[in-house]
């Protein structure tokens, strides 16, 4: 069936833009840090070293690096759903905390109690790591209300945004529509990113969507909406900080849809045979980390042995992280009665 | 001491804590210029202002689910469910998010949220609107659960409840609303998980909470006649719950009776009555029994809906069978 979907403009930025070296190579490390972190995982999975549900960020890594690089995490606040481990990296949290939480460890982030769905950071102002689809977004809607309250009843001088990643299957909860209507209402300081990484577990976007591009959507809740290049860190970037800006000026929530892809299946149980290799190939060759990377070799930022000393410093991080987390207690059994009341 | 209703009691206890703390607000469908469904907000609109009073769209999930993230934050919102029914809605931001924060953060985040409402069986309004849904709630370790058939206590309990750093759900009854009695002027809070003994007495335990304690007292009333002196416990908090004061009054009495207008499976009724068997099996001198609403959803029809549910008669003769008096 045809879908019967407006244009929209892609936004993206051509080069360097008008980054610096020091900035643009910060990106270029954390992405490539998460995409270690992440092979990592996959191979301790592979040991049995970590269980359960593991939903891996590969191919996504210029979501998380390039919005979180935007904010300001003193004001700001960051809510995502399970595949969580590139945005606690991207905040700022240890590789350690999170490699341990990984193993189930109590000197993970959440003291072994979360998992890989569930990593958390109050400092840094990250809520989670939430597990139920979309259910993070009227929470993040919350979290907004909180920064409009700060300010108009309780005389705050600076509050700043929330930013509320989901994926595109979690568009078609009630979750999301529930909340971007009241967002619009209540003038909240809110952005929507909708990873769009094309499928919601096994399903293909257009098997379920009355549209593919999201921005659409925006309009029916009167608010501005804007599509981004996924696999460039610096159109994202460089859109999430002019979306803050807005959200901040006009008293506005914002709907974006971040295309990009994953390159992992759903999660480490899933082959992925729903798609193409050839699907796959096509997106690896656009693959952030290398984009930026020759993006910076062009404006000649960087060389490649440079960048195998970047890569190499995360390696040493990743495998440190393994170390922490296997020389790291268990949980003591009777800290099941923890946490549970204030 | 001054002689209100409980709809003002809970009004009076909105009041003070938006006085108190500029963090507490209250968000629900037409709680602001509306006055409240069951007017329980009146005047809060007019005195506190938006954002503090907020009348939110029909969107049960979304506004809850809004109030958990504020709490997450250290707002301290108070949400007003138009019925425990609607709220089945909303259920999985309670359960699977303002229940959960703090233990899947390892601590690090606290929900301080009030949930409020009525919730149970009115008059004439089948079986969408007339459901007890209590242990659907009380199942969940994270939340706290508590209940009030007096002015007095429900103004106490929701002033601890909005105070406290855990979620919180509070059931109300649309019948109770009206239920006038005393209370004092000076300021008060009655803290959240302590049973009340609502009337003492040593041949039997009538343990119940929320609306059917009023036909308890009554059937208490009765059995007086009868020449039978029975205790009333009032449970009030559901969770955590106050087992010290069901077992110290069943070893005095040796005989109890557990009333719950939720129906019988799984509910808090049927936990209680099983925690006295396991705990206080050397004392009993017969069965614990269990009034609860018949096992159906409920009919339009009065006359079937009053039988459905438990009743003055039917809290008598289990207290008979319990007392061998048949």
């Amino acid at each position: 069936m045809a879908k019967r979907n407006t244009k929209v403009d892609v936004f993206t930025v051509d080069g360097v833009g008008e980054h610096k070296k020091k900035f643009l190579v910060e990106l270029l490390r954390q992405m490539t840090l998460i995409r270690r972190f992440e092979e990592k995982a996959a191979q301790m999975y592979g040991l049995r070293k970590i269980g359960g549900f593991c939903h891996l960020y590969n191919g996504q890594e210029a979501v998380a690096v390039g919005a979180i690089s935007a904010l300001d995490l003193k004001h700001d606040y960051v809510l995502t759903a399970y595949r969580d481990h590139g945005h606690a990296l991207a905040v700022g949290m240890e590789p350690n905390a999170i490699m341990a939480e990984l193993y189930g460890k109590i000197t993970g982030c959440s003291r072994g109690k979360g998992g890989s769905m569930h990593m958390f950071d109050a400092e840094k102002h990250f809520l989670g790591g939430n597990g139920i689809v979309g259910a993070q977004i009227p929470m993040a809607t919350g979290t907004a209300f909180a920064q409009m309250y700060w300010k108009k009843v309780m005389g705050e001088k600076q509050t700043g945004v929330t930013l509320c990643f989901f994926g595109d299957g979690a568009i078609h909860q009630g979750a999301f529509h529930e909340s971007l209507n009241l967002a619009a209402v209540w003038k909240l300081p809110v952005i929507y990113i909708v990873e769009n990484n094309q499928f919601g577990m096994g399903t293909a976007v257009h098997r379920v969507s009355s549209v593919e591009d999201f921005e659409i959507k925006a309009t029916g809740f009167d608010m501005p909406g804007m599509t981004i290049d996924g696999m460039n860190v610096i159109a994202v970037h460089d859109g999430i900080r002019k979306a803050r800006e807005q959200a901040q000026a006009d008293e506005t929530p914002i709907l974006i849809d971040i295309k990009t892809y994953r390159y992992k299946g759903h999660s480490m149980s899933d082959p992925a045979k729903y798609r193409t290799r050839e699907q796959l190939e096509q997106f690896q060759q656009q693959d952030p980390i290398l984009v930026l990377k020759a993006t910076m070799i062009d404006a000649k930022m960087i060389d490649d042995d440079e960048y195998k000393k970047i890569d190499d410093d995360v390696k040493k991080v990743v495998n440190e992280s393994v170390e922490f987390a296997e020389n790291s207690d268990e949980p003591p059994v009777e800290t099941m009665y923890e946490d549970i009341y204030a | 001491m001054a002689e209100i209703s409980i709809r003002d009691a809970l009004n009076q206890a909105l009041d003070e804590e938006m006085a108190r703390d500029e963090r507490v607000f209250l968000l629900g469908e037409e709680v602001g210029e509306y006055n409240g469904a069951y007017k329980v907000s009146r005047g809060l609109l007019d005195k506190y202002g938006a954002p503090r009073v907020l009348d939110t769209p029909i969107a049960e999930l979304g506004f809850t689910g809004l109030a958990v993230g504020a709490a997450t934050v250290g707002l301290r919102p108070v949400v007003e469910w138009m019925t425990f029914n609607f709220a089945l809605l909303a259920l999985d931001q309670v359960i699977n998010n303002a229940a959960k924060m703090r233990h899947m953060s390892g601590g690090q985040l606290n929900v301080p949220i009030v949930f409020r409402g009525p919730n149970g069986p009115a008059e004439y309004l089948s079986s969408q609107h007339s459901q007890a849904l209590q242990s659907l709630f009380v199942h969940i370790p994270g939340l706290k659960v508590a209940s009030y058939a007096t002015p007095y206590d429900a103004k106490g309990i929701l002033k601890s409840a909005i105070r406290d750093d855990n979620p919180v759900v509070l059931i109300e009854s649309e019948m109770a609303y009206a239920w006038t009695g005393e209370v004092p002027d000076e300021e008060y809070t009655i803290p959240l998980g302590k049973a009340d003994v609502k009337r003492e007495g040593s041949d039997i335990t009538l343990i119940t909470y929320s609306k059917p304690l009023r036909m308890v007292l009554e059937a208490a009333s009765e059995l007086e006649s009868m020449g039978v002196s029975a205790e009333v416990i009032d449970l009030r908090s559901l969770r955590p719950l106050d087992e010290q004061a069901i077992y110290a009054s069943v070893r005095k009495t040796n005989r109890a009776v557990v009333i719950d207008e939720s129906w019988p499976m799984a509910s808090v009724g049927s936990h209680v009555a099983w925690l006295i068997s396991r705990n206080c099996f050397d004392v009993l001198d017969a069965q614990v029994e269990l009034v609860c609403s018949e096992d159906v959803p409920m009919p339009y029809n009065h006359r079937m809906e009053l039988a459905v549910q438990p009743s003055v008669e039917k809290i008598i003769d289990a207290s008979k069978r319990v007392l061998y008096m048949e």
